[in-house]
């Protein structure tokens, strides 16, 4: 079938077997490999992408399902060149250690700043309906869905606090100029 | 030209006298930008020109033979190109460092889940349905799938110790403990699934491989494919983990390079989780007997160790379970023994630590029950079982300093605020105790060749076909290289995973680093020396930082020097006598605080500390995330991981990642890890140690004995399930 997927901002047309998963769409025929393979049953979280802002398990559905959704893989976070605060807080922190699980953990900890900052209460929130303060066990619960086998959790945690610090130290000045 | 050098005898600290100042720093990982913007390439993302894509078809009986594959009808459905069940394709993965073929056959059926065929299709969907609708039929035998049931039982000499007399040591002692702790099945669980891409030139094969040790998986898929090594080329410069399950060659890369020869066009074949599950190696489950012998000092008299585990009929491989066992505590009566099983499960291999990270469980836990029932510390204890040669072989020990990382991390961790006495402290419904345990792991170095070259721009260039498998070797051998060349790490660039290149150790039994590293070193040693010949003088006046070489009143900057053509060396390292003169090995002490729940039987870890002794740290962040990984292994052999076989066929009833439960994030405490000045002169030239095993190498056994204090259980049984708890309570 064809099919046009947007994807990082760009709209692009294949010939799809109906049966693609919108991963296998991604991997196979649109050459962005950086949207990883664990397990294809929605239980490893390598595949995260963010559909329409929001993040999804890309193994999950069809591509077919998609042909009117604003896509964002790792690719389109940041040029490569040129790593965002995120992706640098990880090189930093050491939140990797084979790469595999990381452009996933990376645009599910995207996805999971943007769920706090609206004030999306998780299992650990002591209030559902107050600000989320973002701390270790915030972090630790909401990234939960995306596994490590090398463990680096201990560095996944430090890089996404750090920069949900640094956002908020900025967002204030920006709101003030 | 190539400098060799072996072993043989304890080598000056070259790496700290040299004036750069990088190697130990905790430098970033030099290939981390491709991996946090997916620009890192994996096998399986080798998208190439007319691929074609091979799926596995899995056996569904315990043991047989295949008698009948409804090909045609398959070979009908829509692109389909091929069907394949070769004689050469793989019954079983090669262990590491086999360097031949396993098993090979896929018509005979060893185990559920067995390779016996490879559907070739036009697109990866059109390939699974086609390898789903395979219709196989069997010729069922009756099969062995109970380890404490098996009808044959081997009992390998290599485990087997009787020195002095353990049973009169056990009925003439103050004390004893006599104890039988079990260990559930494990999976590695990469995150990475096996995968290959095979592509043909002519003769030549080269294929996109995600394996461990290149230069033996060379000469393992060539035995396979019945061709000359010199046919086959690996590339694997990115591993998406292995942890031991891609230490040997498995079915996926056979059976892409058959079929890519038979198409003519290049194969890819990706194993399914369950697949990785099911047909590559995992740890086996342990039954292991302690007994334990001390007199009225808190002396131990008496040591024993004996453990069944098993695997498949005629595979080499046993857990080497006791093997920490044999150097770690003093006790002059000792008996080893172990007993193979012989079952039709899946085979069991080499898994992060194999030995200590089942062994050590047992050991730690029975450590702990001696010291309770001798009254005295539990470090205090062990502080006074290290025995001062080798206790079986009388050889001395090259650095060990296992009772300075007791003393440090019990200070660390507020260890002296423990309450010896069970089920003291408790917060609503969690019971809080605290445990310890020490680390041990063996230290092996093994041969390794690498290339150096100073380019005329005076930069470097590292090649091996050493892998990083997520071990940090891009960053290490990149600050060797930088530190013995007085070079930034930026002017280093580092290529890998290439059986072009010189071939190295490989990433196993934490000896990657060593050996690799070690030469990197012995190359960059022959390049400093032809410096200082250019330069006039001798290599020990030499001084490199920065890029500038100076000896005496002389100075040059290193572009210079190379000026006239690149300087090229290639540096082999070989184990020597050193390994023999002296026992090795890389010590540490975990300490655990758990929270037990009295009405769920929840177990959380709350906090865990470790602190290690491995020599030289080469990177300190890279090795400081080896021990947090290897202690969070550790949280899951305490707590959640367990392979569970159906008795009836032996098929894995969880094989995928919601069955067969490794640690999430929320499972990860706050971890603290502390690396204590050490320089190992008889493990390797640059006086390091193996660390990346060493971190899971008794951390169970921490949370057990913390479970102990929060609660007063004894529990003996990996992983600790709520209703151990509970039906206890």
């Amino acid at each position: 079938m064809e099919i046009t997927l947007t994807v990082n901002g760009r709209a692009q047309a294949l010939e799809l077997d109906p049966r693609t998963t919108l991963l296998d769409a991604l991997r196979d025929h649109l050459q962005l490999t950086g949207t990883k393979k664990g397990c294809d049953h929605g239980q490893c979280g390598a595949c995260t992408i963010l559909l329409n802002g929001r993040r999804i398990n890309a193994c999950l559905t069809l591509a077919a399902m998609h042909e009117a959704d604003e896509i964002a893989t790792i690719e389109g976070l940041a040029p490569p060149d040129d790593p965002g605060a995120l992706q640098a807080a990880f090189l930093h922190h050491d939140g990797f250690q084979c790469g595999y699980c990381t452009p996933g953990q990376i645009v599910s900890a995207t996805g999971m700043l943007e769920e706090a900052r609206a004030g999306w209460p998780s299992h650990v929130s002591p209030n559902l309906e107050a600000e989320v303060a973002l701390d270790r066990s915030e972090v630790a619960e909401r990234m939960s869905g995306n596994l490590c086998r090398c463990a680096a959790y201990t560095g996944i945690v430090e890089a996404i606090l750090e920069t949900a610090e640094q956002e908020r130290d900025v967002e204030p000045r920006e709101a003030a100029e | 030209m190539t400098a060799r050098f072996t072993m043989d005898e304890t080598q000056p600290r070259l790496l700290d006298e040299t004036a750069q100042g990088v190697i130990h720093e905790p430098m970033d990982r030099p290939e981390g930008r491709l991996k946090v913007t997916g620009c890192a390439r994996y096998a399986a993302e080798h998208v190439l020109e007319g691929m074609a894509e091979g799926v596995l078809v899995r056996a569904r009986v315990g043991r047989g033979r295949v008698s009948c594959a409804d090909e045609e009808a398959v070979r009908a459905m829509p692109g389909v190109l091929g069907v394949y069940s070769d004689s050469r394709m793989l019954q079983v993965p090669a262990h590491g460092g086999a360097g031949t073929a396993p098993a090979q056959g896929p018509d005979e059926v060893r185990y559920f889940g067995q390779p016996v065929a490879l559907v070739v299709a036009e697109t990866p969907q059109q390939a699974r349905h086609a390898a789903e609708a395979l219709q196989v039929t069997y010729e069922e035998e009756p099969g062995d799938f109970d380890p404490d049931a098996a009808g044959t039982v081997d009992r390998p000499d290599k485990r087997a110790l009787d020195q002095g007399d353990l049973d009169q040591a056990m009925a003439g002692a103050h004390r004893t403990v006599d104890v039988t702790c079990t260990t559930a099945p494990q999976h590695a669980a990469a995150m990475e699934p096996h995968a290959a891409v095979a592509v043909w030139e002519g003769d030549r094969l080269t294929l996109h491989g995600t394996l461990q040790m290149l230069k033996h998986n060379r000469a393992e898929l060539a035995d396979a494919l019945g061709v000359a090594e010199e046919q086959v080329r690996i590339l694997s410069p990115h591993v998406g983990g292995g942890f031991g399950s891609k230490l040997g060659i498995s079915a996926e890369s056979v059976a892409a390079a058959l079929a890519a020869r038979a198409l003519g066009r290049p194969v890819r074949v990706v194993m399914s989780r369950q697949q990785v599950f099911e047909t590559t190696t995992h740890r086996t489950a342990t039954r292991q007997r302690i007994r334990l012998a001390a007199d009225a000092d808190g002396r131990l008299t008496a040591i024993g160790h004996e453990d069944r585990v098993y695997n498949l009929p005629g595979n080499a491989f046993s857990e080497p379970t006791a093997q920490s066992t044999h150097f770690l505590y003093a006790g002059e009566n000792r008996r080893m023994a172990q007993e193979v099983a012989r079952v039709n499960r899946a085979c069991t291999g080499a898994v992060r630590a194999p030995g200590e990270a089942v062994g050590m469980l047992a050991l730690e836990g029975a450590m702990d029950e001696m010291a309770e029932a001798l009254g005295l510390d539990p470090i205090a204890f062990r502080k006074r079982n290290i025995p001062q040669r080798h206790p079986e072989t009388g050889q001395p020990y090259s650095a060990r300093a296992l009772a300075g990382c007791m003393d440090d991390g019990a200070r660390r961790f507020g260890w002296e605020a423990r309450d010896p006495r069970p089920a003291q402290r408790r917060e609503g419904e969690w019971w809080i105790g605290i445990g310890m345990a020490a680390a041990a792991r063996v230290n092996l170095v093994s041969p390794s060749r690498a290339r150096v070259t100073l380019r005329e721009d005076g930069s470097a260039l590292v090649e091996t076909d050493m892998t990083d498998i997520g071990t940090g070797t891009y960053a290490i051998l990149n600050q060797i290289a930088a530190e013995m060349l007085g070079l930034s790490p930026a002017r280093v660039e580092v290529r890998l995973g290439d059986t072009d290149l010189p071939p190295a150790s490989g990433s196993g039994g934490s000896m990657g680093a060593s050996s690799a590293g070690s030469s990197v070193f012995v190359a960059c040693r022959a390049l400093r020396k032809t410096v200082a010949g250019r330069l006039g003088c001798h290599e020990h006046e030499l001084t490199l930082k920065d890029g500038t070489a100076t000896c005496a009143n002389r100075r040059a900057r290193l572009h210079e020097l190379a000026a006239s053509g690149a300087l090229s060396e290639e540096g082999e390292f070989r184990p020597g006598t050193t390994k023999k003169q002296v026992s090795q090995a890389s010590y540490g002490a975990f300490f655990a605080e758990v929270a037990v729940n009295g009405v769920t039987g929840e177990t959380r870890v709350r906090r865990m500390d470790g602190t290690f002794a491995a020599g030289r740290i080469l990177n300190e962040k890279t090795a400081r995330s080896q021990c947090q990984g290897g202690m969070i292994w550790g949280i899951g052999a305490a707590l959640t991981e367990e392979m569970v076989f159906d008795p009836r066929d032996g098929h894995v009833v969880n094989r995928d990642l919601a069955g067969y439960h490794i640690p999430v994030n929320a499972d990860a405490p706050p971890i603290g890890v502390t690396f204590l000045e050490e320089r190992d002169d008889h493990a390797c030239p640059i006086q390091s140690k193996g660390v990346g095993e060493l971190g899971i190498s008794g951390a169970g056994a921490a949370i057990l004995n913390a479970i102990y204090n929060a609660t007063g259980l004894r529990l003996r049984d990996y992983p600790v399930r709520p209703e151990a708890i509970l039906s206890d309570t």
